[in-house]
């Protein structure tokens, strides 16, 4: 029986031998015919040399997980080929140089070879270009095996080479040429295929952090500060690249400006001078960056500055797995920086969300005055996903509470006073011009008129109010996802990446009978509406990639009264995470002591 | 300088209008004196003091925004953090004036690269370092720039070579770096002016002694010494870009510097080889005022060609902060065009 467009495909490369091309031909053709596909590159953090592998899901169902199990492997790295092959699953496929000398024992596959030496010589490009175009020999080879449209393939090309005529017309014969020998020398004895679908019609497939530099693009960002750090950097990188396009009056003067800082600490303190003086201000960092920006996190918290800080997580703790991802750094930032901080978090759960909060991070944080966290990860930043064409922002930009010189002249001006009782004072811009307009901006202790105190008064007043100010941002920030089921007598807690592995979880259990909720949160401080969800269901799942259950802890802590009802379902090893992890865990958990299914 | 009445400069303001809150630093430390020229110099230019910000890291000197100029915005950042806070108040703002306040611990030790770096991308900033040689607000610790062998009461001798926050600043291609003495009202009044309008990152580089740590006859942070010591390159007048120059020197004794304002400084030469233009010289001059125990001061280096971080950054007419969803929203349109590329 052939098994039609649901299959997981790895290609397994030395790093820096230019595969990603062919890979990212190969997921495009894919998606362009109609197929949900999604794909995830498995790097090494290095730049040319080291293991690195590529997988592309097809789902007819729509899973863009990853997935345990390979049905075809096409081995392009001898030194990692004896571990690969044994990834295969049974009744798979494994392609791979006819040059290599392999001593395959396992018959419950299928093996291909494939002339990639051969049809590379034979193309004529030179010696030196050949070992990039040999792997479009494995792009044509799984053309003619699988069946994919040739003619999606030489579009991939040309969108993948923005048009560049020459460079199409040096890889695409090579392709055709493996595709030609497949269909002459290969017999098919696989069950593999795709065929044509009609499932991604009106869907783009994109980047999250290049949504995440569109987000900050449509959200008016003036300054972007920043510094080299995977798996943040092409954020910034694609910032550049828009800002260049999108952002720049009839002169071609520019309405932003970008820093590549001397660090993440000069960063910071860019942005947070930049938001000081009025400034729509980001950074894009990971990991070590967010441990060096906290100095300034807690200043901006405690004099009151906006910025946006975004995280794409990778592994920690230190270095950790710098190309591998997590979701590690929920508490580093929520809490970041020394004394009593805690900072809103918006946590994108997939490539839209992080066009959206691109944006809307910049009204949260002019409009509470204070720096907000988005914790993205390698995997939606990094990753190609597909999604619905991103919605254009529905409001207008929210600056604040920012006063003009008249209204300073009118009613006079306290920086830190809380007139409106929300815990959000108003502020002026350095430049205002009215005598009275002025403050003195600083991380000691402050009076409501932002004088030097040591009052323990004032600091207690003052404290009190930036607790409320962020309690006040609860049900104001993107609000969870919640999918009730009300027979249900488990729920489940995510955030972020693992949101494609939690639904379909969800959909295996259900065909087992084990009915389950969900909710996704989109933000910290959370909402009142998690508690409530806990309180509804016997026993709640906190799923999450990190080692010590971060968001399972912030929720005990959110809600002690329920905190029994919460298990932590905790993974991480820089992988993201599968269906199947969750599978087995529920099951193991929700089985009674007689084996049986909890009811 | 033309002035609306006797006590007025040229937009109305009195002199008060640039006062800051009484000091809470030590009777007779240098800081005080350089606020009060920082003041004398706002005064005199005629600079709106909202239009002012000033900026500073942590330690004594960091301290010092509070005590001049309260009518403009100032920020009291964190420890060696100044520089990139003032370029990031530069970039959302390019119409401010930044004055950036530190000490040599804050620029020397850990401040030591945003110090380079912002002189680097010559953010536009007068950067003063208020130079003691040691630490004040945690008691009396060596700096960076302390004398190599120097004595202090609880720290013993200080075994390590000093930094040279000017050499520094010539080697980081800073186009305006200048030394002074606080105790030197007539050289520091006419430097702060002159850096002010440099338009560019311009460093002052002020001795500033400490009189509860490090004021010994034999330290060369110390009043006594500096005044013994004291090498001025040239005697400096700051003629505002609405003044004529009306005092005629010789030819060959004075050279005169324009600044990107328009306005000029007229240095006459103390020391007849002196050019401030020479960058090898300049340091070559620097290494010799070392070596032989004199402070070289007055305008060290000049160079009024670098671009600075507005000009490289290729920014519009108005200051960012200043455009409104039209220039920073791109339309519906573009983003479907986006959308329909992927």
């Amino acid at each position: 029986m052939n098994i039609v467009n649901d299959f997981s495909i790895q290609v397994a490369t030395p790093n820096g031998s230019g595969s990603q091309t062919s890979n990212l031909v190969l997921l495009r053709s894919l998606f362009k015919m109609g197929i949900p596909s999604s794909g995830k590159n498995l790097f090494p953090s290095n730049i040319q040399g080291m293991p690195t592998w590529y997988t592309i899901r097809c789902s007819q169902e729509g899973y863009v997980a990853r997935r345990d199990s390979i049905q075809i492997m096409i081995l392009m790295n001898p030194e990692t080929a004896l571990q690969d092959i044994n990834k295969i699953q049974p009744g798979g496929v494994c392609l791979y140089p006819e040059t290599a000398k392999y001593n395959f024992d396992r018959e419950d596959i299928t093996y291909y070879k494939m002339p990639v030496k051969r049809l590379a010589k034979e193309s004529g490009v030179s010696s030196a270009l050949r070992p990039y175009v040999s792997n479009m020999v494995y792009v044509g080879v799984l053309a003619s095996v699988l069946g994919i449209d040739l003619f999606e393939i030489q579009n991939a090309l040309s969108w993948h080479f923005k048009g560049r005529q020459k460079l199409v017309d040096t890889n695409m014969p090579i392709i055709q040429a493996a595709f030609d020998w497949s269909q002459e020398n290969l017999t098919k004895t696989d069950p593999f295929q795709v065929e044509r679908a009609n499932l991604t019609d009106g869907k783009v497939m994109v980047d999250g952090n290049l949504a995440a530099a569109l987000g900050a693009i449509y959200g008016g960002v003036t300054v972007m500060a920043w510094y080299p750090i995977t798996p943040s950097t092409s954020l910034a990188d694609s910032l550049t690249q828009y800002a260049s396009l999108l952002r720049h009056d009839d002169n071609g003067h520019a309405t932003y400006s970008i820093i590549q800082a001397e660090d993440e600490l000069a960063a910071a303190g860019m942005i947070i001078g930049a938001g000081w003086a009025g400034a729509r201000a980001m950074t894009a960092t990971s990991g070590p960056g967010i441990s060096l920006m906290s100095e300034f996190a807690g200043f901006g918290y405690y004099a009151e500055i906006p910025a946006v800080i975004w995280d794409v997580q990778r592994v920690g703790p230190s270095t950790g797995l710098p190309t591998r991802v997590s979701q590690g750094d929920l508490t580093a930032c929520h809490w970041s920086s020394h004394g009593d901080t805690e900072h809103i978090c918006l946590l994108p759960g997939n490539v839209a969300e992080c066009f959206e909060f691109g944006w809307r991070a910049f009204d949260i944080a002019e409009q509470y005055q204070t720096p907000v966290f988005v914790l993205s990860d390698l995997d939606i930043g990094m990753n190609n996903w597909m999604t619905k064409p991103f919605s254009y922002p529905d409001k207008p930009m929210d600056r604040g509470k920012v006063l003009t010189a008249d209204q300073v002249l009118e009613n006079g001006f306290k920086r830190y006073f809380d007139l409106d009782g929300d815990g959000i004072p108003y502020r002026t811009l350095p430049g205002t011009l009215a005598n009275g307009a002025s403050y003195f901006t600083r991380g000691s202790g402050h009076n409501e008129s932002a004088k030097y105190s040591e009052d323990p008064q004032d600091y207690v007043t003052n404290m009190s109010r930036l607790r409320h100010k962020i309690d006040s941002s609860r049900e104001d920030l993107p609000a969870p996802i919640i999918e009730q089921i009300k027979t249900a007598s488990i729920g489940f807690v995510g955030f972020g990446s693992t949101d494609p592995a939690i639904i379909e979880a969800r959909d295996r259990l259900a065909d087992i009978g084990v009915e389950s909720s969900y909710i996704r949160v989109r933000a910290l401080p959370t909402s009142l509406k998690i508690s409530e969800f806990i309180a509804s269901h016997d026993r709640v799942y906190v799923i999450e990639m990190n080692i010590e259950g971060q968001l399972h802890k912030l929720l005990q802590i959110q809600s002690p009264e329920l905190a029994t009802k919460l298990v932590s379902l905790a993974h991480c090893d820089g992988l993201p995470l599968t269906a199947s992890w969750i599978v087995n865990q529920i099951l193991e958990q929700e089985r009674g002591p007689n084996g049986k299914i909890k009811q | 300088m033309a002035k609306s009445s006797n006590n007025t400069n040229l937009i109305g303001l009195e002199k008060q209008d640039y006062k800051g809150s009484p000091t809470t630093l030590c009777a007779g430390c240098g800081h005080n004196s350089i606020s009060s020229q920082i003041i004398t110099a706002a005064f005199e230019l005629g600079l709106q003091p909202e239009q002012v910000v000033k900026i500073s890291g942590i330690g004594c000197s960091s301290k010092s925004p509070a005590y001049f100029m309260n009518r403009s915005f100032s920020f009291n950042s964190v420890h060696g953090r100044m520089p990139s806070v003032a370029s990031g108040a530069m970039l959302a703002n390019k119409d401010l004036i930044t004055i950036g306040i530190s000490g040599d611990g804050d620029t020397g030790s850990i401040g030591i690269g945003q110090f380079k770096h912002a002189l680097r991308r010559n953010t536009p900033m007068l950067y003063i370092v208020e130079n003691n040689g040691v630490y004040g607000l945690t008691k009396g610790q060596f700096s960076v720039t302390a004398d190599e062998g120097q004595n202090l009461k609880y720290y013993g001798k200080n075994d390590l070579p000093p930094l040279d926050l000017c050499l520094e600043a010539i080697v980081a291609d800073c186009g305006f770096v200048a030394r002074s003495f606080a105790g030197d009202p007539k050289q520091v009044r006419p430097l702060l002016k002159a850096a002010i309008s440099y338009g560019g990152a311009a460093l002052l580089d002020i001795i500033s002694p400490c009189v509860a740590f490090n004021n010994t006859s034999d330290s060369t942070k110390g009043y006594d010494w500096v005044k013994e010591h004291d090498d001025p390159l040239h005697d400096i007048t700051y003629i505002p870009v609405q003044e004529e120059i009306t005092t005629q020197y010789e030819p060959g004794e004075t050279s005169t510097v324009t600044l990107h304002d328009g306005s000029q400084i007229v240095l006459r030469k103390l020391d007849e080889s002196y050019d401030p233009k020479d960058k090898l010289g300049a340091i070559q001059a620097l290494h010799n005022s070392n070596s032989e125990e004199s402070l070289l001061t007055g305008l060290i280096y000049y160079d009024p060609d670098r671009p600075n971080l507005i000009q490289t950054e290729n920014l519009v007419e108005s200051p960012l902060v200043h455009l409104t969803t039209d220039a920073l929203r791109p339309s519906e349109d573009s983003l479907n065009q986006i959308m329909s590329s992927l």
